[in-house]
């Protein structure tokens, strides 16, 4: 079989759509995407995609898409989708993805923004958004929908179905058959491929032009670095809209020419991942820590021989498993034979249930992981790495090589990149894959690069002696205490949210004689505890202002203290008194970003309330706070909130760690 | 959806009750109730507790024999139904306290409901001869369609013992579908449901009245449940009927706003 050796493409065309015609050409008949539908796993290989590609080029171009118009993409990951990105860039068009639970209004100002001229959008939920705000939205002339249930009475003229397009598309290539090879042939690497907007903490979204190039060259220096073959299967549940999710599922697809596969709903990605066993895996830490609770929760129902079982062998994982996965020769033969036995006993089926048998690399970036979830990961013998990058460099510029893996830097630069510090501690670079500009936006591009055209990232950080990259915070939320010692918010935090009962933290401080904090406990744990406990509750809320909760949640910040007293730069910032807020913050209510990442100033301002009652040690504050559903509507919900004092330890920074 | 449209898909008569009265020994269940159920149309039946909602159900799919009144279904006319030969023809139920089997998983409970429709015997299943296996294909396929459409995608092979009370509810509505019913009964769908269930649960009947273009007729304590996803409203109290009409109608009928929705209006 000419096919059966796993292959790497050395030389690849430059361009998104060529890299489709590319791999028809080179392994048409090997899978591109399987997608799960009504239980069954359906394949489309390299040459359906070309097909389909083809077809839906031609129907864009017959709704009057042309070059460098934007396309919408909205919903979750669907074969049928990704095809459309490919379509929209085969006829130079740029796909611009939104975020699937995003609202209405949110989404406006992208289509506003973007002008964009057809919407492709996965069902109806999707097609309901669109057309709240599509009288605002002169542009968008066309709202193409995946999934027609549901939609059967709606009249309204710009909505067509995806068969209609392909229908259109077929049309369009009997008229003119030459039209998508002459597309194709007019796009150059340097032209714009996709536009994403960041989500950003602190003001309106901006539209991040990346080119085919910019993103071509990453995916073909990580290629390079981890030996990517076209034999990974990859799976893709994170949102489309995020640049990490379409860097794995799309442009690394396009580039190496592996398989991605599509979970039937969001749901079922835990068992869709253990149907496919990726070998090359990506997860943001909040996924990596969601299913380490969830193991967890199992582990603490099942016997009490597993248990003891469980946790004597990841004792020895603790000790020795991160060594040998390093291939450190120092490691006994005694503990290799045990961690072998472990590994036939517990690792293994542990990565089975994970669904992570087979993952050859994984990585984690988005967010700080903490220190003990990283490890827990590769003790057990999964290969997860750090990585460090953004939107605006798609993705790659620092990635931890094999054997060099550290929980507290992201490794060293990826090929291409230079990195440096200013004087102020922030990190600023220079690569191949920055992007072209912001959109309409030439005055925050321009803020974004320093006179001698570095880029700026915002990140506070230094290079490590070993020439790793060491991020500490975000470099305009490091800042002081009254007293002059360092106050980094997101370190307190990510030590908070270690705790698996610990879900959401938020740290203040910054000017202050001290440090305070919110708390969202998480559901799932803390419920599960209250339920072995015989602890009846109603709900989050209820579940929240119960004082075994509180306790429960003082005890987990009492440890996070005595580990910063171990620190002799942050002893200061202990956190002297906390609460536990009655409702999860939410990216609905703009407590979050859509990433999930905490938006510190907003929730200061939008619960000053309790922040004051925080630091003038009140035992407890009245709170009223407004919601809103998932369908739009809004609501209110209120509570006392009781405060509590947590113990401060002395700075003690012989203790070991 | 336009009112046009759908006012446009209610077709005729389907199902008529003439003067139905059921007791039990002393105790009148129903007295003299008539009312009819349009094809296509979603109607729903409201009173308070012990006003004879479920014996109205139970008589419609014959578990009870009413001892006077007669049925008309599909112009076929009855003075008393069981339950097989509504089964057969073509009217499901889901029930108010799940009738399902706890220790079975989704997916098989959900087969259960189209035992109805499995032709080949008990030897040919048994021994997966191939009429047998090309059937189970097809049951099967139709089974994951229906969980398809009530996205339970994730819990097809869970035992729905271990599932929440509102995924149970839906199994239940599955299994209902299943038979592919020209009439669904649902007894109070949206019982014990949070807001947020209750709107996926409305959702989900409104989609299958307009996917499937099956005939809804459903008890249910939510006003504003009711009023938002019915076609036509029936009323009843102490097993009478006191009002019947348009959800406005019935909403604005003054015998209603007495015994039902309160006297303050």
């Amino acid at each position: 079989m000419a096919q059966d050796m796993p292959t790497q493409t050395s030389a690849v065309p430059g361009t998104f759509p060529a890299l489709v015609l590319h791999h028809a050409k080179v392994r048409g008949a090997r899978p591109a995407m399987r997608e799960k539908d009504l239980g069954i796993w359906q394949t489309l290989t390299w040459s359906d995609v070309e097909r389909q590609v083809r077809a839906l080029a031609n129907g864009l171009a017959a709704l009057g898409v042309r070059p460098g118009e934007h396309v919408a993409i909205v919903g979750e990951n669907r074969p049928r989708l990704y095809l459309s990105m490919m379509a929209a860039q085969a006829i130079g068009a740029i796909p611009v993805p939104l975020y699937q639970d995003a609202v209405a209004q949110e989404m406006l100002y992208v289509l506003q923004d973007a002008q964009v001229r057809v919407a492709i959008v996965e069902d109806q939920e999707q097609v309901d958004k669109m057309l709240e705000v599509s009288d605002r939205c002169p542009d968008l002339s066309f709202i193409v929908y995946d999934d027609p249930r549901g939609l059967r009475n709606y009249q309204e003229d710009q909505l067509l179905a995806f068969e209609g397009l392909l229908e259109r598309g077929r049309e369009h290539a009997s008229a003119h058959p030459a039209f998508v090879d002459q597309a194709i042939a007019a796009i150059k690497p340097g032209d714009a491929a996709a536009m994403f907007y960041t989500s950003g903490t602190t003001g309106k979204p901006k539209g991040v032009m990346l080119s085919h190039h910019a993103l071509i060259d990453r995916a073909l220096a990580i290629q390079e670095l981890e030996n990517l073959t076209d034999r990974e299967d990859v799976l893709a549940y994170l949102p489309p809209a995020w640049i990490g999710q379409n860097m794995f599922s799309y442009t690394q697809f396009l580039v190496t020419g592996f398989t991605v596969n599509h979970p039937e709903s969001p749901e079922t990605v835990s068992i869709d991942m253990h149907d496919i066993g990726p070998t090359y895996y990506f997860a943001p830490p909040r996924v990596l820590e969601g299913l380490l609770t969830h193991v967890m929760i199992r582990m603490e129902d099942a016997s009490a021989i597993k248990r003891k079982l469980f946790h004597a062998f990841m004792r020895l994982a603790r000790r020795v498993g991160v060594r040998i996965l390093d291939k450190d020769p120092t490691v006994g033969a005694w503990d290799r034979f045990k961690y072998a036995l472990g590994n036939f006993m517990v690792y293994g089926p542990l990565r089975n249930a994970l669904g992570m048998s087979r993952v050859r690399i994984a990585y984690t970036a988005g967010e700080a992981i903490g220190p003990d979830l990283f490890v827990f990961y590769r003790s057990i013998g999964i290969n997860l790495k750090q990585l460090y990058g953004s939107t605006e460099t798609s993705v790659f510029v620092c990635v931890q090589s094999d054997g060099q893996v550290r929980s507290d830097t992201v490794g060293p630069p990826v090929k291409g990149v230079d990195i440096r510090v200013s004087e102020n501690g922030e990190i600023q670079i220079k690569s191949p894959g920055m992007f072209k500009g912001y959109y309409r936006n030439p005055e925050a591009t321009a803020e974004s690069y320093t006179p001698d055209g570095w880029y700026r990232t915002g990140d506070a950080g230094y290079l490590d002696t070993d020439g790793q990259l060491k991020i500490i915070d975000r470099a305009k939320d490091v800042g002081k205490l009254a007293d002059g010692s360092l106050f980094a918010p997101k370190y307190i935090e990510n030590k908070l949210k270690f705790f698996q009962h610990i879900k959401e933290a938020v740290a203040f401080g910054a000017n202050m004689p001290e440090v305070c904090a919110f708390i969202n406990i998480d559901l799932e744990a803390v419920g599960n505890w209250a339920e072995r406990r015989g602890l009846p509750y109603a709900g989050y809320t209820d579940l929240a202002s119960k004082p075994e909760v509180y306790e429960l949640i003082r005890d987990c910040v009492s440890q996070v203290n005595a580990d910063l007293a171990t620190d002799p730069q942050l002893a200061g910032s202990q956190i002297s008194r906390f609460l536990i807020l009655h409702k999860e913050l939410d990216p609905d209510d703009d407590e979050l970003t859509r990433t999930r990442k905490v938006r510190r100033a907003f929730i200061a301002q939008k619960y000053a309330v309790l922040v004051d009652a925080l630091f003038q040690g009140k035992g407890h504050q009245f709170i009223e706070t407004e919601v809103k559903f998932e369908d739009g509507r809004s609501g209110k919900i209120s509570a006392d909130l009781k405060i509590l004092a947590a113990t401060i330890y002395p700075a003690n920074t012989k203790k070991a760690a | 959806m336009s009112q046009g449209a759908r006012e446009q898909r209610i077709g005729n008569t389907i199902l008529d009750l003439k003067n139905i009265s059921l007791a039990f020994g002393g105790v009148k269940a129903l007295t003299y109730i008539s009312f009819d159920v349009k094809e296509h149309e979603i109607r729903a039946i409201i009173g308070p507790n012990g006003a004879g909602k479920s014996s109205m159900l139970n008589v419609i799919n014959g578990v009870y024999t009413p001892q006077n009144g007669e049925i008309t279904l599909s112009g076929v006319r009855f003075s008393k139904m069981n339950s097989r030969r509504a089964a057969e023809m073509g009217i499901a139920r889901s029930f108010q306290n799940l009738a399902l089997f706890k220790g079975m998983s989704v997916l098989d409970n959900i087969m259960t409901g189209r035992n109805l429709r499995m032709k080949s015997g008990v030897l040919a299943q048994a021994f997966r001869l191939g009429s047998a296996e090309r059937e189970e294909i097809a049951h099967r396929e139709f089974v994951e369609n229906i969980i398809d459409f009530l996205e339970i995608q994730a819990y097809r092979k869970t035992p729905v013992g271990r599932l929440p009370y509102g995924l149970q509810k839906r199994v239940d509505l599955g299994r209902a579908l299943a038979m592919e019913p020209r009439i669904l009964l649902l007894d109070e769908p949206m019982a014990g449901m949070n807001i947020e269930e209750k709107q996926d649960m409305s959702r989900f009947i409104l989609d299958v009245n307009d996917e499937y273009g099956t005939t809804i007729v459903l008890i249910e304590h939510d006003m504003g449940v009711v009023m938002d996803i019915s076609d036509r409203v029936v009323v009843l109290d102490y097993g009478k009927k006191i009002g019947d009409g348009m959800p406005d109608d019935v909403r604005r009928n003054p015998d209603v706003i007495q015994a039902y929705l309160g006297a303050s209006h």
